[in-house]
């Protein structure tokens, strides 16, 4: 009797916090999206107008594509990247542990640092432009390339993680598969892209599904490197969120934007989950 | 001692060998060398922000303005350092205040809920819950935060450092609990079992046996949840409230409340300073952290 009160009260907390902030706070999001609240969540019920408005706004819909553009970009720049670190890396002879260290220190570096960190390198003025001298580098002034260059800083930070998940994989692999390879003769990239990759499948799409879920979440980045500039060149689902709570006052439209980004991890949970199946693991 | 382009020599026909002989030595040393220069320049070009925000720390505007960005600083000068630190100190104290005690908090309650997911007899329950923890990994703190804006601020914990703190170990717990949790349910059962027999309850058994060989994942959550918790933006930005913003939230008001010429040394120094603190703690851990990193990852 006394042994459940104990397990009771260590596991109350967990239960409590989970079914109360996590549960309730997200039902909470959900239903304040169907209502017209704006400062306050004292709005009445108006069913699914604020996604009718929220999909007619202009912003709204620059920032999903924007964000569309970004994770295709950020996706594939870092695992194209983290893959090519792994196989470096793997290759090796010494000091592999320094090497990891140095690839994957970004990730430990904030956002909003990095985001500034790439904002430098990408001045027209003081940064990498001016070494070169002449055009290539403005790429935050463009338009329609200011969202690339917030992707690049993104892979920048994630290829590191992508590298750090695969070559533990790797590890994994019976040595034999390689002595086997190397004694056929079989070119070294040959037996990276048919043998040890393909072993690997299942953490290069876990960490598929961790870059698309920190895709959908980006806000840090984006706010200290552009902003959301030029224009709305670089505005984010995430951000819209924050900016329709806390600056712009209307509580229903920003629930139903954050609904919306609930919707797109559920889908890439539910993708993950068949992923892992397919791969059998 | 009989290497292996000896015993290709005495195979295969001589002049076919020879030529291929002539021409492997070459191309093997060209071949082990692509990979180390490839190698380097990758790590050139990971280690550049950090380099460019080093030098330009130790610049002045008029060397920024003229100099390559790439050099190290040909007349260094502690000049913008003296300023960063100068309007970020408020920041790093309230970084401290809020960080140290989430950590610790978080790192707690990750243990003593991951415990008892682990080894309660309440199993369907402990499993949904679990389940339920990982998908809240997930999600993005947009889903929570005006709710929890209006539950902090009708405890008055809203716009204070406690207010921060609390929204960090409640928004840490899905992470820590998992870590834990994973790592209790690889502990040897026997442990456990002789704890029993030894009459230990639950709560005994946790604290005196479990929690003292954890003391490794101990370190692994709380170098995770340091790092997290330190250059986290949203969480500071929106519960610390106006007086005690941490470094990166203060990171960005300095950066971006600089009228006329943008003062790029200054700004510099004082992203490195807000960085510095988790490059020290990465860079003198690193193995730890990657642990850390690939069983949340794993788990995830």
């Amino acid at each position: 009797m006394r042994e459940r009160m104990v397990e009771g009260l260590f596991i109350a907390p967990a239960l409590v916090l989970t079914l109360l902030v996590f549960v309730g706070t997200m039902v909470w999001t959900v239903g304040l999206s169907f209502t017209s609240s704006r400062a306050l969540p004292i709005g009445h019920w108006v069913g699914a107008a604020q996604y009718v408005r929220l999909w007619h706004n202009a912003r709204w819909i620059a920032s999903v594509e924007n964000l569309a553009a970004y994770a295709i970009a950020y996706v594939l720049l870092s695992l194209l990247a983290g893959v090519l670190l792994v196989v470096l890396v793997d290759r090796a002879a010494r000091f592999e542990n320094a090497w990891r260290t140095i690839f994957f220190y970004p990730y430990a570096v904030s956002m909003i640092v990095a985001g500034l960190v790439w904002q430098w390198l990408l001045n027209p003025t003081v940064g990498l432009q001016s070494l070169f001298g002449g055009a290539g580098f403005a790429w935050l002034s463009n338009p329609r390339l200011a969202i690339y260059a917030v992707a690049l800083a993104g892979a920048w930070q994630s290829a590191g993680l992508v590298m750090v998940i695969v070559l533990a994989a790797l590890k994994g692999i019976d040595p034999e598969i390689r002595r086997a390879a190397a004694l056929d003769g079989i070119p070294v990239w040959r037996t990276y892209v048919s043998l040890l990759l393909p072993q690997v499948r299942g953490a290069l799409v876990a960490a598929t599904l961790l870059l698309a879920m920190a895709a959908a979440r980006v806000y840090d980045l984006v706010v200290a490197m552009t902003n959301g500039g030029p224009g709305n060149a670089t505005e984010l689902p995430a951000k819209f969120v924050m900016a329709y709570l806390f600056v712009r006052q209307n509580v229903g439209l920003a629930s139903a934007a954050a609904t919306m980004l609930l919707l797109t991890v559920a889908v890439l949970l539910a993708a993950g989950w068949a992923a892992r199946r397919a791969t059998g693991r | 001692m009989v290497t292996p382009t000896m015993t290709t020599r005495t195979a295969g026909s001589p002049s076919a060998t020879r030529q291929a002989n002539r021409a492997a030595p070459r191309q093997a040393r060209w071949a082990r060398h692509l990979p180390t220069v490839l190698l380097v320049g990758a790590a050139a070009a990971f280690l550049l922000p950090l380099w460019v925000m080093l030098a330009g720390s130790l610049k002045s505007m008029d060397e920024i303005r003229h100099g390559s960005l790439l050099l190290p600083p040909l007349r260094p000068t502690l000049q913008a350092w003296r300023q960063a630190v100068d309007a970020l100190s408020p920041g790093l104290v309230n970084s401290l205040l809020i960080t140290v005690p989430a950590v610790l908090l978080s790192t707690l309650l990750g243990a003593v809920s991951g415990y008892a997911l682990a080894f309660s007899r309440w199993r369907a329950g402990s499993r949904a819950l679990s389940n339920l923890l990982v998908l809240a990994a997930f999600i993005p703190l947009q889903l929570f935060l005006y709710p929890a804006v209006l539950g902090l601020a009708w405890v008055g914990l809203f716009g204070s450092l406690a207010g921060a703190v609390l929204a960090h170990v409640v928004f840490g717990l899905p992470l820590t609990t998992i870590l834990f949790k994973g790592h209790f349910e690889q502990l040897p059962l026997e442990l456990l079992r002789a704890a029993q027999i030894d009459g230990a309850g639950f709560a005994r058994t946790f604290f005196a046996v479990v929690l003292p060989v954890s003391m490794p994942m101990c370190a692994v959550v709380m170098l995770l949840q340091f790092t997290g918790i330190w250059n986290d933006f949203i969480v500071g930005l929106v519960f610390a409230g106006a007086e005690n913003r941490p470094m990166t939230v203060q990171l960005t008001n300095i950066v971006g409340t600089t009228f006329g010429e943008r003062a790029y040394n200054v700004e510099m120094a004082s992203a490195l300073f807000t960085a510095a603190l988790p490059l020290l703690v990465y860079f003198y851990s690193g193995r730890l952290f990657v642990r850390g990193v690939l069983s949340g990852a794993v788990k995830g």
